[in-house]
């Protein structure tokens, strides 16, 4: 049922079955080590190459999420999700080994956010088994986006820290001790002329005021509604922007984290926290996942955050679009 | 001891060149290729102007290891050709570049066959 | 919020770098890479007294980008520029991990294509900017010296 604007909620129960989180070796020193599935030895993972390491992530963590709860990927409706790298390879490779529909999806680091909505739409309707996964390196996106490895840049105080890591979560019909997607709203494309490719918390701080806010209005919800509103990679500095800006329009938001910003132990220098299209996967489907089934969450906002650039536009000139797209997950006897 | 001041010299006026372009990283956000062309272009100019070699003959290694050493190394090489011919004028420059280059051109292909990007633990 | 408020509110609140840290490790290591440079000069001057000042000079560059080349190659470069900033990016060590670090990294997409094809993707920039300036300087030398 739509409401508002641009907020879905669903009309029948979509229950997260399952959830599997592979991470890095990076972050699993980090604050969620205790949470994680898996977690890699070393960036190459025994393959020729980062690119390749990323495609096996995503094949292993969707393999374990439906081994987990003894479902075969035959058994599923779709596998959906994305990555950073270019032409999506990673998860478009890892989905041949399935068989099973597949839909590529890019937002950016939002690109979880993207799959969680169209994914839950259609495990309302009519299908069942809908796999959302999404995954990054910080190996492949330096390549891509940035720099060689061994090039000896000194990294700025704004920039953040590509996460390595990938989240994959089963939606199902099947009821259960499980939290549910209840709606999600459906953020637009923002632009406020920011051009520092290193300060991406500060260009993607306005989309996800604006969806936030949206949400509010749309569902007349205010913000104590939620245990916790966490946004996917704003790093430090774009969640204090975030809670400045929404606090501008009336909504004060006591219960905001960011899911990059809690990534990494302050001793790991990883800058302005975590970032990455498996940032916010890699921490839903382990810490937030977890306290959801432990009921110690009931009622999140769960905002995935993506900048919409790449090498060359920034080259060109032009600035930094965000988006943000805003999933409600709550326990279901809360009903 | 005359050699031991020209070490501090060197050190001096090397860390002196290198702070500012640490300036301009923290202020413009500059990334290595363009402060690699700044300063070469800077030793350019200074070896242009006539400038260079008094900072040369104070502070030598401090303005010559610095990549503002191979911008006027670059300058050097087009005056001596220039006293030669119009070929010669716009050829020998990048003659005086040819160390440098053969330099990184090999060690780059030889190091790069034996030795793979590591990986970030920061 | 406007635009122009917002990029001015971001400006003034984002994180800054920290001024004295930075600037004193800048210092320190290009001044330490420089008297480096410094000691192999007067070693080989005194190791091979018949050479020209010039050619003396040619082998410190070469000899300082190897050593750059090496501790690109082991992986140790990355880590002083981290640290370092511009003390590491403006001697010519720095020009040396410009070239080996994209040679090292595109190396997985074959010799030809991906290594010798990619190598210069950092430092070109600095390949042409030194061409055009010889030109450019040879013809002002060989435009005076027309006059004289």
């Amino acid at each position: 049922m739509k409401v508002g604007k641009q907020t879905y909620l669903l009309d029948n129960k979509v229950y997260i079955q399952s959830a599997y989180s592979l991470a890095g070796p990076y972050e699993s020193k980090g604050n969620f080590r205790d949470y994680f599935d898996c977690v890699m030895e070393d960036d190459e993972w025994k393959c020729k190459s980062h690119e390749m390491a990323e495609i096996e992530m995503q094949r292993f963590v969707i393999s374990e999420c439906l081994a987990k709860v003894n479902v075969s990927p035959l058994d599923c409706g779709a596998i959906m999700g994305g990555d950073l790298i270019n032409q999506i390879v990673p998860t478009s490779f890892s989905a041949r080994d399935f068989h099973t529909p597949f839909m590529g999806l890019y937002n950016a680091c939002a690109t979880f956010g993207e799959a969680l909505s169209i994914g839950s739409t259609l495990v309302n309707g009519d299908f069942d088994k809908i796999i959302c996964c999404t995954s990054s390196h910080y190996a492949t996106a330096e390549r891509q986006y940035r720099y060689p490895l061994e090039l000896g840049t000194q990294p700025t105080p704004e920039s953040q820290w590509t996460v390595t890591g990938s989240g994959a979560v089963l939606l199902s019909k099947k009821p259960g001790e499980y939290p549910l997607v209840k709606g999600y709203t459906i953020g637009r494309v923002l632009d406020f002329g920011l051009t520092d490719p290193n300060n991406m918390g500060g260009a993607m701080a306005p989309a996800a005021a604006n969806t936030i806010i949206t949400h509010f209005k749309d569902t007349g919800r205010s913000p104590d509604y939620y245990d916790l509103i966490i946004t996917g990679d704003l790093g430090r500095f774009g969640r204090e922007t975030l809670h400045y800006l929404c606090k501008k329009e009336g909504y004060v938001l006591d219960n905001l984290n960011d899911c990059g910003s809690m990534m990494y132990c302050d001793k790991q220098k990883a800058g302005q926290g975590g970032s990455g299209a498996g940032c916010c996967s890699l921490v839903f489907a382990s810490y937030l996942y977890k306290r959801l089934l432990e009921k110690s969450l009931k009622k999140i906002l769960f905002v995935p955050t993506g900048a919409m650039l790449s090498k060359d536009s920034a080259l060109q000139g032009e600035s930094i679009p965000g988006i943000a797209h805003a999933v409600v997950i709550e326990r279901e006897d809360f009903y | 001891m005359e050699m031991f001041l020209g070490y501090v010299k060197a050190f001096a006026i090397g860390g002196l060149v290198c702070m500012i372009a640490q300036i301009l990283i923290n202020k413009t956000k500059m990334t290595s290729a363009r402060i690699l062309v700044m300063f070469l272009l800077l030793g350019v100019f200074l070896e242009l102007i006539g400038v260079f070699k008094y900072i040369e003959n104070f502070a030598g290694a401090g303005i010559t290891i610095p990549i503002t050493g191979f911008g006027s190394t670059i300058v050097k090489g087009a005056k001596e050709g220039a006293k030669i011919g119009l070929f010669e004028a716009v050829t020998y420059g990048f003659r005086n570049m040819a160390g440098g280059l053969t330099a990184a051109i090999f060690f780059g292909f030889f190091f790069a066959l034996i030795f793979r990007s590591h990986s970030k633990k920061a | 919020m406007e635009d122009k408020q917002y990029m001015e509110y971001v400006h003034a609140n984002a994180q800054k770098s920290n001024h004295i840290v930075t600037l004193v490790w800048a210092f320190l290591v290009g001044g330490v890479i420089c008297c480096i440079g410094q000691g192999f000069g007067d070693l080989f001057a005194f190791a091979l007294p018949n050479w020209e000042k010039s050619k003396i000079a040619a082998l410190v560059s070469m000899t300082m980008i190897f050593l750059g080349s090496f501790f690109t190659g082991v992986g140790v470069y990355d880590k002083l520029g981290a640290k370092a900033g511009g003390g590491s990016i403006v001697p010519i060590t720095g020009f040396a991990n410009s070239v080996v670090s994209p040679a090292m990294e595109f190396n997985k997409e074959g010799i030809v294509l991906g290594m010798m094809a990619k190598m210069f993707v950092v430092a070109g920039p600095i390949i042409v900017a030194g061409t055009v300036s010889s030109v450019v300087s040879g013809l002002i030398y060989w435009i005076i010296g027309l006059f004289n």
